[in-house]
């Protein structure tokens, strides 16, 4: 009755995790659906509910509970379920306060971390002011918005053709590509800090977002090329290769078949070479020199580091400013993200 | 062959006029223009330079730049070896085409050379652009990296362009265990970064890992909603929430420490106390780690078939032996390269830990590093803060054999790679 469900739906959920919504909402209704057989009992999973409650009563050995043993693991359920209630919630908040801390220290008049209180007696949008006023806020957003989409546009060609070509074509030296990237890959980057910056200053890259663009962009190939070669090598050969003898040519090929078919795997790539640059503050500290050319991470981080806690009301109403866009941005698109990494990882 | 002596001579032999010329053209070009300048920063690499900086009558007359000659030495050895491989294509061709002819074809004409030659290079044309970028923005700093590691280049006495940088061997190697300040200090971080990097992953696995199984527990109502919430600390940019933290525990006038002034408990240094500062660290890493975690474990969790829960139940398992023999094995072993690459994540966390806490308290023992400085955010401090890049050099030369092996074997580990030529 409900087990072969159970199995179903769980097949389904396993395909991927964008079927997680549709699997967790079955789920959700087969809970329900014994709830009215059984008390709801904490268990794991349908499938015990279901031998519980005998619904199956061709296998051997589960037989119905007596009724004591019932109460009292319905008491112990309730003691458990009530625990793990407060478990959640009291987590939930955890994750929740400082989000709203931050966003009513922004709100909150006196521009201290010592006048901050969780609910303030008034509200003003002064701090937002002060920041386009007295800050070049509207300028670092535009500036690391401006290096965002061109990392990502730039790691994104450079990742997909290494990708392509190593995962599509048999040559010498692949295997040794393959092995150095992984190595390149783990690389701290500070070791490289300090001769990318003389390579910098030498083709007169310094103090430029192109130069910082570049940076990140060689940064994201060796990680990026590996997870999208691996995700191409899981599309079946037989599909190109059925194009091939059908007349399509290899940019035919590549156009047509293979980028579509790895859209959540790209997606993946492009966002987190967009989000990058918002977060990074010792390559972008390192590169740009200049006041007007500074990035988001870098103003902020100066108003709470550098002075002692004096501007604290302004950084948090920058850091709502950034964090707003880039959290909405991710919620929408986690499902590529997390589908991306378990992808990614599991056919890496 | 002919093309042994000179670039472009055996294609020319052989009737291959175009591409003897475009040959020759490159051979002329490298020595003309390059070998003047290859030589010349070679002996640079060699010697890092004869004559320092002097002043003369209140006028700085400019000495060599150690560090710029040891950046274009090694640049201009790697042009070398670009150059080198394509004289020998080029004896290779003309051996090819000879041997051809020998048997009585006719040697391909121009265009039909170019057209073998995309069909055959496809593959390394499409990695050219890769290759140029991980080559210079990669390969030549590393190389570099590596070299710094056997000069003094450091403040105060051997800083470019004021004075000379010396080749010193291994010395930098021997004081680095040798002197005690420094031995101390490497030892020192170096197991506070080991203790961090397990502990930090350890923590946010488990608490993801409970968090997935307690919301796919049918006995959980709202699951949607709790985990739309829990994820809100992975969604938030990483900077801005471990800045948020910095404030929170500020001990003075963080909010926490109020609301613990506020049930009578005593104000707690967070962050200036070396113990609880390592402790807040993490912490905060468990808060923004777990979802990641428990994200991913979800999606294994729906994977897991039920019937082997049933089956379980029949076989009269109770609920955690189930999860003892089900679902910890299932989750392990999905998860397992990505616990792996979260060590080394963890290993590398410089960001976490310098916008935290900066490496604070300091440590008046260690050699520029406080108490919570991993080996990475001391790295940065040794060279962006206190210019002693010959030392920063040897550690990170450490640091990279340790992760990059630990991430080579998890690499070669997984299936798809021992499997790859197979499959093909």
């Amino acid at each position: 009755m409900k087990a072969p469900d159970a199995i179903n739906i769980s097949s389904a959920a396993a395909v991927g995790t964008d079927a997680c919504t549709g699997g967790k909402a079955s789920a959700c209704i087969i809970v329900q659906a014994n709830a009215g057989a059984n008390d709801r009992i904490i268990t794991e999973h349908p499938g015990t509910i279901a031998a519980r409650t005998g619904e199956q009563p061709d296998i051997p050995g589960s037989q119905p509970l007596p009724a004591y043993k019932k109460r009292k693991a319905n008491i112990r359920g309730m003691i458990v379920r009530f625990f793990i209630y407060i478990l959640l919630a009291a987590t939930a908040i955890s994750c929740v306060y400082p989000i709203i801390w931050i966003i009513f220290s922004s709100l909150t008049p006196g521009n201290s971390l010592f006048s901050t209180k969780l609910i303030p007696d008034r509200l003003t949008l002064e701090h937002y002011k002060e920041l386009f006023i007295e800050k070049d806020f509207g300028l670092w957003y535009m500036n690391t918005l401006k290096i965002a989409v061109l990392t990502m546009l730039f790691s994104l060609v450079l990742v997909i053709i290494t990708a392509y070509a190593l995962s599509q074509f048999r040559f010498r030296g692949r295997r040794f590509y393959l092995v150095t990237m992984l190595v390149l890959q783990a690389f701290p980057s500070f070791m490289t800090m300090i001769a990318v910056y003389l390579l910098l200053l030498q083709l007169n890259l310094l103090d430029s977002h192109l130069g910082l663009v570049l940076v990140y962009a060689g940064g994201a190939i060796p990680g990026g090329a590996l997870l999208v070669k691996g995700y191409f090598d899981g599309i079946p050969r037989s599909i190109p290769e059925a194009a091939k003898i059908d007349g399509a040519s290899s940019s035919k090929i590549f156009a047509r078949i293979m980028m579509p078919m790895s859209i959540p795997i790209l997606a993946f790539v492009a966002l987190s070479n967009f989000i990058a640059p918002w977060m990074d503050f010792i390559l972008a500290r390192l590169v740009l020199r200049s006041a007007s050319k500074k990035t988001l991470a870098i103003g902020l981080y100066e108003m709470v580091a550098e002075k002692t806690s004096t501007e604290f009301a302004m950084f948090a109403a920058g850091a709502v400013m950034v964090a707003v866009p880039i959290t909405i941005l991710f919620v929408v698109l986690q499902r590529f993200m997390i589908h991306g990494l378990s992808e990614g990882a599991s056919k890496l | 062959m002919l093309s042994v002596l000179f670039m472009g001579a055996g294609q020319l032999y052989n009737g291959q006029i175009v591409k003897g010329i475009i040959f020759m053209l490159a051979e002329v070009f490298y020595i003309i223009h390059l070998i003047p300048y290859t030589v010349k920063s070679v002996r640079g690499l060699i010697t890092l330079g004869d004559t320092p900086q002097k002043m003369v009558g209140g006028r700085i007359i400019q000495g060599d730049h150690s560090i710029f000659l040891m950046v274009f030495g090694i640049i201009s050895i790697m042009v070398f070896f670009i150059f080198a491989a394509i004289y020998i294509i080029n004896v290779k061709d003309a051996v090819n085409v000879g041997r051809r002819r020998d048997k009585g074809y006719d040697a391909a004409a121009f265009m039909d050379s170019v057209r073998n030659l995309s069909e055959k290079g496809f593959p390394y044309l499409l990695l050219t652009p890769a290759t140029v970028f991980i080559l210079f923005l990669t390969v030549v700093p590393l190389i570099f990296g590596v070299m710094i590691a056997f000069t003094n280049y450091s403040s105060p006495n051997h800083l470019p362009p004021r004075s000379l940088v010396d080749w010193v061997g291994f010395r930098n190697f021997i004081n680095l265990f040798k002197i005690s300040s420094l031995g101390k200090t490497f030892t020192g971080v170096a197991v506070w970064t080991l203790a961090w990097a397990v502990l930090a992953t350890l923590t946010t696995f488990l608490a993801g890992l409970i968090f997935a199984v307690i919301i796919n527990s049918n006995g959980v109502r709202l699951k949607k909603f709790w985990r739309s919430i829990f994820i809100l600390p992975w969604a938030m940019p990483g900077f801005i929430s471990i800045l948020i933290m910095r404030n929170m525990f500020n001990a003075q006038f963080g909010p926490i420490n109020k609301y613990l002034g506020a049930i009578g408990i005593p104000p707690v240094p967070w962050l200036a106390d070396p113990m609880w500062a390592r402790a807040t660290c993490l912490l905060v890493n468990l808060w923004l780690g777990f979802p990641y975690y428990m994200a991913m474990m979800s999606g294994v969790l729906t994977g897991i078939p039920q019937d082997l829960y049933e089956a379980a139940s029949i076989e009269g398992a109770g609920a955690v032996q189930k999860f003892r023999h089900i679902t910890l094995p299932m989750v392990l072993f999905a998860t397992a390269p990505l616990v792996i690459n979260g060590f080394a994540y963890n290993f590398n966390n410089f960001t976490l830990i310098y916008m935290l806490t900066n490496g604070n308290p300091t440590n008046n023992e260690y050699f520029y590093a406080g108490h919570t400085d991993i080996l990475l955010s001391w790295l940065y401090k040794l060279t962006l803060e206190q210019s002693q890049y010959h030392m920063a050099a040897v550690v990170s030369i450490i640091v990279f054999v340790f992760i990059a092996s630990i991430s080579t074997i998890n690499y070669l580990n997984t299936k798809s790679f021992r499997e790859e030529d197979m499959v093909q």
